[in-house]
């Protein structure tokens, strides 16, 4: 049994779509992320899969259960953490899991053991005393992810975990997340920061405007745009359609030059470097800087969507409700 | 756990949750504590001397109005608390969880009640301090303090709507000032409806907060009841029929903001 499986989802708000017929499959104890800009209907799904929402159309079961019909039994199955660490401030961390332990029906006592146990595990165990209103980004988040966990989820909804946190923040929240799934939970990560989507996930769907438009692993979406490339800064950057021509036996395709920068997609990577000093220098032009470059999930996107992954968080949200 | 006794735990749950916010929140603790006394305060003292209250001191005029008045604003901590639950995600949160999906609502309300009852004990004892004085037998006024309880119980179910329906915390606190405040004003809280001007009269006496001010002053000081007692009853009924089920209907649809 999948533990997502989504099959033509739609959702529209008004002239809006939010999503525009999407199918999903993640198998169990993975890590599949959605990854996609502002607006592209990563939270729409998340909202739709955590039954929080009705789709309009097509159907989905999360961890076996009907997410329209049966909305009780998902609940009991699924944890979420939003893009809000949505804990209670006038609580402390460990009332607040007490909390969430009990809505799961835990029972008095096995909520409170469960509290204490995540409260060591991420690393607020001294701080669970105390109101959370004194707590720092970071660890809120960190209490946020723990709430989504009190009763063992199957399966586990991120959305947009780390979006506002500092490195060393995100790095900390990563590392929880991979130690998760060495539980074998499942988890569905939406992000819009594709380091993370490379860093975490098993699997990444690309969505865009409500419609998913890649889907593979982190290196399967890498090798469909394309292998690697050189990337040389000359001396005299004038001198670039010179090299571009002179460097074309090496090309697989057409060099092409950004903001001062030659590229030259390879046909192979092995002595690409000595081949290409050795050319430039027969032709006398002198190289500054030279590198081997392997696509990043930045160039997947780009190619992909026809535009740059944006930073920031949040504007999804607002237009998503704004529609 | 049946789902009896699982609604019933998950509204404790909830319950115990609104009741810990409040001696954690002072700002909240001092403006359900001491703005009333500031109310009855002014009243009394300030423009208590103004106002003709024929047959009566002002202050036993005053204290069952001010006290009906602190009731409709005691559920003022559910659209606080449901606006800022909107605002920080905890809503999708909760609407996540298996719990009732009844509970959060009426865990809140059920919360007010606690706030109300030490609300009510506080107008009582300030009441007495500035001279005013119960002329009823107990049972009557013990039948008016559970007419403002329920009154207070009602109204939470108001202020869970403008909790879920405001854009924000601040705008919650707004809709309740425009619109509730002016409310408990035109009506027979703290001046005679009889010293209005003409066009207003019907408006105050049509209000649903003047039913409740006379019934409880009824219990309270022996003016007569006439239907007031029946129409604060009427009102309660039709207050929570209405805004129970549009605050659960908003809470369904809940989206974070």
């Amino acid at each position: 049994m999948n533990a997502i499986e989504a099959r033509g989802l739609r959702k529209s708000y008004g002239d809006v779509v939010a999503l525009g017929g999407i199918d999903l499959t993640v198998e169990p104890g993975i890590v599949f992320g959605l990854l996609g800009p502002n607006g592209a209907g990563k939270t729409t799904a998340v909202r739709i899969l955590t039954t929080l929402l009705a789709p309009d159309g097509g159907s989905a079961r999360v961890a076996g259960c009907d997410v329209v019909r049966e909305g009780g039994r998902v609940r009991e199955r699924i944890g979420l953490a939003g893009q809000y660490a949505a804990v209670d401030e006038n609580l402390t961390g460990f009332e607040n899991l007490e909390m969430v332990g009990r809505l799961y029906h835990l029972g008095r006592r096995r909520a409170r053991e469960r509290s204490a146990e995540l409260l060591a595990s991420f690393d607020l165990a001294d701080a669970g005393g105390r109101l959370v209103r004194t707590y720092s980004g970071g660890m809120r988040r960190r209490l946020d992810l723990a709430a989504a966990l009190v009763a063992n989820p199957p399966v586990l909804f991120l959305d947009e975990p780390t979006t506002g946190l500092d490195l060393p923040s995100r790095i900390a929240l990563w590392d929880a997340i991979e130690a998760l799934t060495a539980e074998g939970t499942t988890v569905l990560l939406t992000t819009q920061y594709l380091d993370e989507a490379d860093h975490l996930a098993d699997r990444i769907a690309v969505i865009d405007h409500g419609r998913l438009i890649a889907e593979g692993s982190s290196d399967e979406l890498k090798r469909r745009v394309g292998g690697d490339r050189l990337e040389l800064r000359l001396e005299d950057p004038a001198r670039c359609e010179a090299a571009a021509a002179t460097l074309a036996v090496i090309a697989d395709d057409a060099p092409f030059i950004e903001s001062g920068t030659l590229r030259v997609p390879l046909r192979a990577r092995r002595g690409a470097i000595a081949e290409a000093v050795r050319l430039l220098d027969g032709a006398g032009i002198g190289i500054d800087d030279i590198a081997l470059r392997s696509p990043t999930l930045d160039d997947v996107f780009l190619i992909l969507t026809g535009h740059v992954a944006e930073e920031g968080g949040g504007d999804e949200q607002r237009e998503e409700k704004a529609a | 756990m049946s789902s009896v006794a699982a609604t019933v735990s998950d509204t404790l749950v909830i319950a115990k949750r609104s009741i810990l916010r409040i001696p954690r929140q002072p700002d909240l603790l001092v403006s359900f504590t001491v703005q009333p006394v500031m109310f009855v305060l002014l009243f009394v003292y300030v423009l208590g001397g103004a106002i003709v209250t024929p047959g009566f001191d002002y202050v036993d005029f005053l204290i069952p109005g001010i006290i009906v008045q602190s009731m409709v604003f005691g559920g003022f901590v559910t659209a606080l608390g449901l606006a800022e639950d909107l605002k920080k995600g905890l809503i999708d949160r909760f609407r996540s969880l298996p719990m009732a999906s009844s509970a959060l609502l009426t865990g809140r309300t059920l919360a007010d009640i606690g706030t109300n009852v030490t609300q009510l004990a506080i107008m009582i004892v300030v009441g007495l301090i500035v001279g005013f004085n119960f002329s009823t037998s107990v049972p009557e006024i013990l039948a008016g303090i559970v007419i403002c309880l329920l009154i207070g119980y009602v109204f939470s179910w108001v202020f869970a709507f403008i909790g879920l329906v405001a854009s924000s915390p601040e705008a919650a606190n707004g809709y309740g000032f425009t619109i509730i405040f002016p409310l408990t004003f035109v009506s027979s809280a703290f001046v005679p409806i009889a010293s209005m001007p003409g066009w207003l009269q019907p408006i105050a006496r049509a209000n649903p907060i003047t039913f409740m001010v006379d019934a409880v002053r009824a219990l309270f000081i022996g003016t007569p009841a006439g239907n007031s007692i029946w129409g604060t009853l009427f009102w309660c009924v039709v207050i929570i029929g209405v805004f129970a089920p549009l605050s659960a209907w908003r809470y369904r649809r809940a989206v974070t903001r």
